[in-house]
């Protein structure tokens, strides 16, 4: 009878013993935990820290994948933001940023901790990562994303779970348009407003007989900046040859960049960003784009959303190249010269636009929390919504409340001809004035849902 | 591994009951582990139901496919859209799912099974970067491209509205006749699922259909030759597993209610291999242990960053503890995939059979002292070829 054993070998009696031992684990463990039952407390949220003595905010961003330069530099802003928050460093922002209820002693009294979480640039990584923080770890709130795509999939969450999400760099339109949040909220600027800052300087530069062709990165955000640019550059008179979307991550754009030599293009705009962009733009330098002359005219590349860490992978290939910033640490205002000094001081190098937005929007979460004297995520809200300040390193600046996006100036660089330094790759070439990158809110669409959740 | 047991239904009824329990106290006793949160333990069952069925085709079979993730993708994106045009309620997102994967899977193992070996994994391998691409391209309109597919707020919901379920200002929530596919009940409704899926795949186990399921993995010719047509028996185990991973896809949106392409990538389908063959391939449990594991490095390994490391190091003397963390560092955070690998390496070398024949060693040097120290020096033959 030995065949018909139980084929782990055990005796049914020491099984019977295991199973009743394990009921009475489960009864003694007592009733099942089910507090995170939505609307179980009318008054109770998520990341309610409760007696705690402090308060922990997660950080989610990519630190594998196609924009894990730009994560690692966010993760050091976030570091950043932590220490000025608890009172360590110089301060940084803190000191410059007007009107500000932060007194360098945690948020409401109190201690900033932080987790952080790799989106691998993927919206299921990211959302998975996101849910653990608010599920494990009772985060208060989330920030970070360096792609549309995670941010956009992130917010809906974060709408869900009832938690704020702090957008970190993200471009697309629909983050605060079609796919607008009651609990999202972007200082980024969007594709719109690069579109209308660099529209006018194209003009200046190349004139308004322009052919342009468009390589589009695949998703959400290079959809809406291709539509964007489109517009605004027909605006001005110039003619649109063709667009072609390529895949996120793709590494080898040989095959898209062959075509735009014949196709009767004079300027082509390389909608990517991060490693695709460097890629990109430095195989069309290779491919000898810039170098030939069509229609009579300088084959140009133009890379509307650019970054210094873009610049500085690209190396030569972006000398020249116009585009348009968020923001740029030679800026020489009061609250830029701040962080760039203190983030100088803790990494040896000036920060990217990436590293500043995630910087400030932590501090402006820190803020809200301390104007309304509760992490209530609907009080805090409410102090967002409509928040006008000063001193973050782009001018006076508005926390819109009907779509939660900011407005303030957008820079025109372009890479520099003859850097100074390995991190001096973008002269500033227009500080375009908010008033002309505003748009009526209802322009995308979209709702941002109930307060409470 | 393939010998044949013989175990009476009564045992593996207390097989499921030990299980089962096991399973629904797992909020309790993953408590110490820091991995007693919703959406990791509903990872641990959908990864256990994709890794069981596909055990019913390498564990049985032998025929390893490198595309599976493909059926998961399908029953995720078919889920979603069963959301979106029928119902917020997961019967009907969960049925289409598994059918329609298993219908995909009827194609791709149609053409697939021709070929066996490295052809067939080559085969599956193309057919699944196939339906990432597409899903990322040219089937933009149905799958969203790289944003993935959501809900909002304007869906048809056909079902519901006909029922009168008012749609209020915040985005509907999948469900189970009220019971939300979220949180902790979102776990206990995967739990469910996972062990109706682990008594059929049971069943097939010990049935005459798996037993020549075994028989093309020891040796498909001289099946053949004793008469069996065995490409029939390669379908059903093909379509079944697929099914199994279309499963798991639909509870993936339950869970969470978008479905991005990503899913379908052939990281996607390595990670189900290595499930498999870290737990044990064509064992019972070994791939529900295999999934545990890999999901438990991927959410918690990589959640830890210098500063925890730091503070873990903090009785050291300063210098030290940032020297340990600095290397440590390496291991954890964005590095967590050397330290899966490490595992997955050490356990190849060591434990071919995957930690399920590490437990059997364990098993066989416990009861082989405790039987010798009664002195009961009978020969243990049957019950250690049985191990």
């Amino acid at each position: 009878m030995s065949e018909t054993k139980n084929i782990l070998n055990v005796s049914r009696r020491t099984v019977l013993k295991g199973s009743a031992a394990t009921t009475g684990a489960a009864l003694i463990g007592g009733t099942f935990p089910m507090h995170f039952i939505k609307n179980a407390h009318a008054q109770t949220f998520r990341g309610d820290p409760g007696n705690a003595s402090s308060i922990k905010l997660g950080f989610n961003v990519p630190q594998s994948g196609p924009y894990a330069d730009e994560g690692a530099d966010e993760l050091r802003a976030y570091q950043l933001a932590v220490k000025h928050l608890n009172g360590e460093g110089d301060g940084g922002m803190l000191n410059t940023i007007k009107p500000l209820e932060l007194k360098g002693n945690g948020i409401l009294g109190k201690k900033v901790e932080f987790v952080t979480g790799d989106t691998q640039t993927k919206s299921d990584a990211a959302r998975a990562s996101a849910k653990r923080m608010i599920e494990k770890d009772n985060v208060a709130m989330i920030t970070g994303g360096s792609s549309s795509g995670v941010a956009v999939a992130v917010q809906g969450l974060c709408q869900e779970m009832g938690v704020i999400f702090m957008a970190g760099l993200t471009h697309s339109n629909d983050t605060t348009g079609k796919d607008k949040k009651r609990y999202g909220f972007r200082h980024f600027f969007n594709a719109y407003m690069s579109g209308q800052a660099i529209a006018p300087v194209l003009l200046d530069e190349y004139g308004a007989e322009r052919r342009a062709y468009h390589l589009t990165a695949d998703y959400t955000w290079g959809w809406t900046q291709e539509e964007s640019i489109k517009a605004a550059t027909e605006n001005i008179g110039w003619e649109t040859v063709n667009t072609v979307r390529t895949p996120v991550g793709a590494g080898d754009f040989s095959q898209y960049i062959t075509p735009v030599l014949n196709s009767g293009a004079d300027v082509l705009i390389l909608n990517h960003y991060g490693k695709d962009m460097v890629n990109s733009l430095t195989q069309a330098v290779q491919f000898g784009l810039r170098d030939k002359q069509v229609n009579g005219k300088n084959f140009e590349v133009v890379v509307p959303l650019y970054s210094r860490l873009m610049a500085q992978g690209a190396g030569d290939a972006a000398k020249g190249i116009l585009g348009t910033t968020n923001w740029h640490w030679s800026l020489q205002d009061e609250g830029s010269q701040a962080f760039v000094k203190s983030f100088g001081q803790e990494y040896g190098f000036p920060p990217s636009q990436a590293a500043h937005t995630c910087y400030v929007q932590t501090l402006l979460y820190a803020n809200a929390c301390e104007m309304a004297g509760t992490f209530a995520p609907w009080e805090v809200i409410k102090q967002l919504e409509g928040f006008e300040f000063d001193g973050a390193g782009n001018g006076k600046t508005l926390y819109r409340a009907e779509d939660h996006q900011c407005f303030k100036d957008v820079l025109v660089v372009r890479g520099k001809q003859e850097p100074q330094s390995n991190f001096d790759l973008l002269e500033v070439v227009k500080e375009v004035p908010r008033a002309q990158v505003e748009y009526p809110a209802d322009m995308f669409g979209g709702e941002l849902g109930p307060y409470q959740v | 591994m393939t010998n044949t047991k013989i175990v009476s239904p009564k045992q593996d009824i207390l097989y499921m009951v030990i299980l089962s329990a096991v399973v629904l106290t797992m909020p309790i006793w993953l408590q110490p582990f820091g991995a007693a949160y919703p959406d990791l333990m509903q990872k641990f069952m959908i990864f256990g139901i994709f890794a069981i069925g596909y055990n019913i085709l390498f564990g049985l079979t032998g025929y390893l496919s490198f595309g599976h993730a493909a059926f998961l993708g399908v029953g995720s994106y078919t889920a979603v859209w069963s959301f979106k045009l029928l119902s917020m309620n997961v019967i009907p997102a969960l049925i289409f799912g598994t059918v329609l994967s298993g219908l995909f899977a009827l194609a791709i193992g149609f053409v697939s099974l021709r070929r066996s070996g490295i052809y067939f994994s080559i085969l599956t391998l193309a057919f699944a970067q196939m339906s990432y691409n597409l899903a990322y391209s040219v089937l933009t309109p149905i799958t969203n491209g790289e944003t993935g597919l959501q809900l909002t707020q304007g869906d048809a919901r056909i079902l519901d509205r006909a029922a009168g379920i008012q749609a209020d200002a915040s985005l509907p929530t999948p469900n189970l006749f009220g019971i939300e596919g979220i949180g902790y009940s979102g776990f206990y409704i995967c739990a469910a699922l996972m062990l109706i899926s682990f008594f059929i795949y049971l069943r097939i186990f010990r049935s005459p259909f798996g037993l020549k399921l075994r028989a093309i993995k020891s040796n498909q010719s001289r099946m053949g030759y004793t008469g069996y047509n065995t490409r029939p028996y390669l379908m059903t185990a093909f379509v079944i597993s697929g099914m199994y991973a279309g499963l798991a896809g639909s509870l993936l949106a339950v869970t969470d209610p978008l479905a991005g392409a990503e899913r379908m990538q052939w990281t996607a389908s390595g990670e189900i291999v290595l499930i498999t063959i870290l737990g044990g391939v064509g064992t019972l449990i070994g791939p529900l242990l295999g999934a545990g594991v890999i999901k438990y490095f991927e959410n918690i390994l990589s959640a830890f960053n210098d500063t925890v490391l730091v503070n873990a190091f903090s009785f050291l003397p300063d210098w030290l503890a940032n020297g340990v963390a600095s290397v440590l560092g390496l291991f954890v955070g964005d590095g967590w995939h050397l330290t899966l690998g490490l595992v997955f390496m050490l356990i190849v070398i060591f434990l071919p059979g995957g930690i399920m024949e590490g437990i059997n060693r364990l098993w066989r040097l416990v009861s082989n002292r405790s039987s010798s120290s009664a002195e009961d020096k009978e020969k243990e033959q049957p019950s250690t070829k049985e191990a």
